[in-house]
């Protein structure tokens, strides 16, 4: 479950394109996809990259799960049943330190609704959905 | 969704439009307004309301039935309750056509048009469709096209009965951003951006309180538009900040109101308008955006670029510049992405940053700024054609007590958000 009182997240369903990401995520490990000829990091994943146009060259590469907050609001009437019961509840967009173009959702375990701190920085955790996939979070570094 | 953008002006470099000033617009139509459809009368369904827009349209061209050898819509007419069992009436209301939306055979075969060569029920939504519709024309896939657009709203809280949100699961590219609480449709997104917006420019949301007022101000001098029929009063300062909050910063009045209710519109060439009853309104030119961000959500800079963009695309389209545009209609559908708008193409001068202080003046349609004169969604109900019959009204001169007092020769209307929108350049004269 959740660290967040009440939140019972949505599970990911895989399919072929993502399944080396969540197989990943399952390992505690983030994963994207780096076009080797751009050196250019996708997230989500993707076909082909969104720079050169190219599916070939997409291999999966391990990042650090370092980042910062970038901007956030607070969900208090959500239309998503598991989330109607964790209210109010944080979504932060958190950018990655590796490549700030690359952007994560966020519910900021650990931190108050509303009480969030923009530009701090936040490390990469796991959390269980409905099913026992895991997802990336992102908690305030202490 | 629709698969063919090969008709699209989306990309620079595209040169000018190559039917500029040879289509126009010369009917509209629009159809009573309610809230939500009531489930029984038939007339005021989506393919009754629709069939009075139609009419409507047809009479304000002085065109006949038989004239019309086009029919363009589009099946997102956002009726997206669940409402199961459905009711099922007699024929023609005896399936989804005519209840949640209302396909180009349908209206044939209800109008009796025995003239039809071009028929397209998979247009996208307004926006896009307007520009797919003086394009047909243009190419001459038909002569006299009978455009319409249907907003369905049934029973129900909206957005509360879409399956995926009441889904344990979260298939396809929706796993990248269910899990966080990040719900469908523009709203999540375009409110991220608004916050970096006010980070960026030290701006805040009571910014939005001029133009919201403004809209409802427009919009009741909108006679058919859901405030003036339903809500026929003025919102103070006051009552917009102490709105209901939606998400925060966002509160109800940000949002545009669900509402059932059709409008349709006549293109056809500017050969045949030369002898219709109105004064035609010509298309200088169409341009669409229909990109995305380059990660999970959109940001700030890429709106702002698409923006941009779809001005270049515009400008050198028509011909046009910032400086020739006299109406400017774009949508407003959450009032905190309408400002991506009116900074991209420097209406009026307004730069990056500077349209919460644009507000703050004299943005009346007595005013030197009248800004979406049309009252917007706003300030008529979520029916997003306004956007395009009020520029129409002003180039006629036709828009009685919302009738501009600056020059109104020139008009631009849009929608919906600034990474996905199409845009429509209108004049009164063909170059
Ligand atoms: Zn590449």
């Amino acid at each position: 479950m959740s660290t967040i009182p009440g939140l019972e997240r949505p599970a990911p369903v895989p399919n072929e394109l993502t399944q080396p990401f969540w197989d990943a995520c399952n390992e505690r490990r983030l994963v994207l996809q780096n076009c080797t000829s751009c050196e250019r990091l996708h997230y989500p994943p993707t076909q082909r990259c969104n720079r050169c146009g190219s599916g070939d060259n997409l291999q999966w590469q391990e990042v650090e799960g370092k980042g910062h907050i970038d901007v956030y609001m607070v969900i208090r009437d959500s239309r998503i049943r598991g989330f109607r019961s964790a209210q109010p509840i944080n979504f932060a967009v958190i950018t990655l330190d590796e490549d700030p173009g690359i952007n994560f959702l966020s519910n900021l375990p650990g931190t108050p609704p509303g009480e969030v701190p923009v530009g701090a920085p936040v490390e990469l955790i796991f959390e269980e959905t409905s099913n026992g996939q895991l997802v990336h979070e992102w908690q305030v570094v202490a | 969704m629709v698969s063919n953008t090969g008709w699209m002006r989306n990309r620079e470099g595209m040169g000018v439009w190559e039917h500029r000033g040879k289509v126009a617009l010369v009917g509209w139509g629009q159809s009573h307004m309610d809230r939500r459809w009531d489930g029984v009368a038939l007339d005021r369904s989506c393919g009754g309301l629709t069939k009075e827009a139609c009419l409507k349209a047809i009479a304000d061209a002085g065109l006949s039935l038989d004239d019309i050898d086009g029919l363009i819509t589009s099946p997102e007419t956002r009726a997206e309750q669940t409402w199961a069992p459905r009711p099922y009436f007699d024929p023609p209301y005896d399936t989804e056509d005519g209840l949640t939306k209302t396909s180009a055979e349908w209206i044939q075969r209800e109008l009796g048009l025995k003239n039809v060569k071009y028929f397209n029920s998979d247009a996208p939504y307004i926006g896009p469709m307007m520009g797919l519709a003086a394009q047909a024309v243009g190419d001459g896939l038909c002569e006299t096209a009978l455009v319409w657009y249907p907003m369905v709203n049934l029973e129900g809280r909206y957005g509360h009965n879409n399956p995926q949100n009441n889904n344990q699961e979260a298939p396809g590219a929706s796993a990248f951003t269910l899990p966080w609480g990040y719900q469908n449709g523009a709203m999540f997104n375009n409110l991220v951006v608004f916050q970096q917006y006010c980070q960026k420019y030290g701006k805040s949301h009571d910014g939005l309180a001029p133009l919201c007022l403004n809209l409802r101000r427009n919009g009741l001098m909108t006679p058919w538009g859901y405030y003036a029929l339903y809500e026929p009063y003025q919102l103070t300062r006051e009552d917009y900040l102490n709105g209901r909050v939606i998400e925060e910063p966002l509160v109800i009045y940000d949002c545009d109101r669900p509402v059932n209710t059709c409008a349709a519109f006549i293109f056809t060439t500017a050969e045949r308008a030369k002898d219709l009853r109105q004064k035609p309104v010509y298309v200088l030119n169409h341009a669409q955006n229909n990109g995305t961000g380059r990660s999970t959500m959109a940001t700030l800079e890429e709106h702002q670029e698409a923006v941009a963009s779809l001005a270049r695309k515009m400008w050198e389209g028509s011909g046009l510049g910032p400086d020739d545009v006299d109406i400017f209609n774009p949508y407003d559908g959450y009032l905190t992405f309408t400002q991506q708008f009116l900074e991209g193409f420097q209406w009026h001068g307004v730069k990056w940053g500077e349209a919460h202080d644009f507000y703050a003046e004299d943005i009346r349609v007595e005013g030197p700024h009248p800004f979406l004169s049309s009252g917007g969604n706003n300030g008529t109900g979520r029916n997003r054609a306004v956007l395009f019959s009020d520029s129409i009204e002003q180039l006629r001169g036709t828009a009685g007590p919302r009738q501009v007092t600056v020059r109104a020769e020139t008009a631009l209307a849009g929608c919906n958000t600034p990474d996905s929108c199409g845009f429509l350049m209108m004049s009164k004269h063909p170059s």
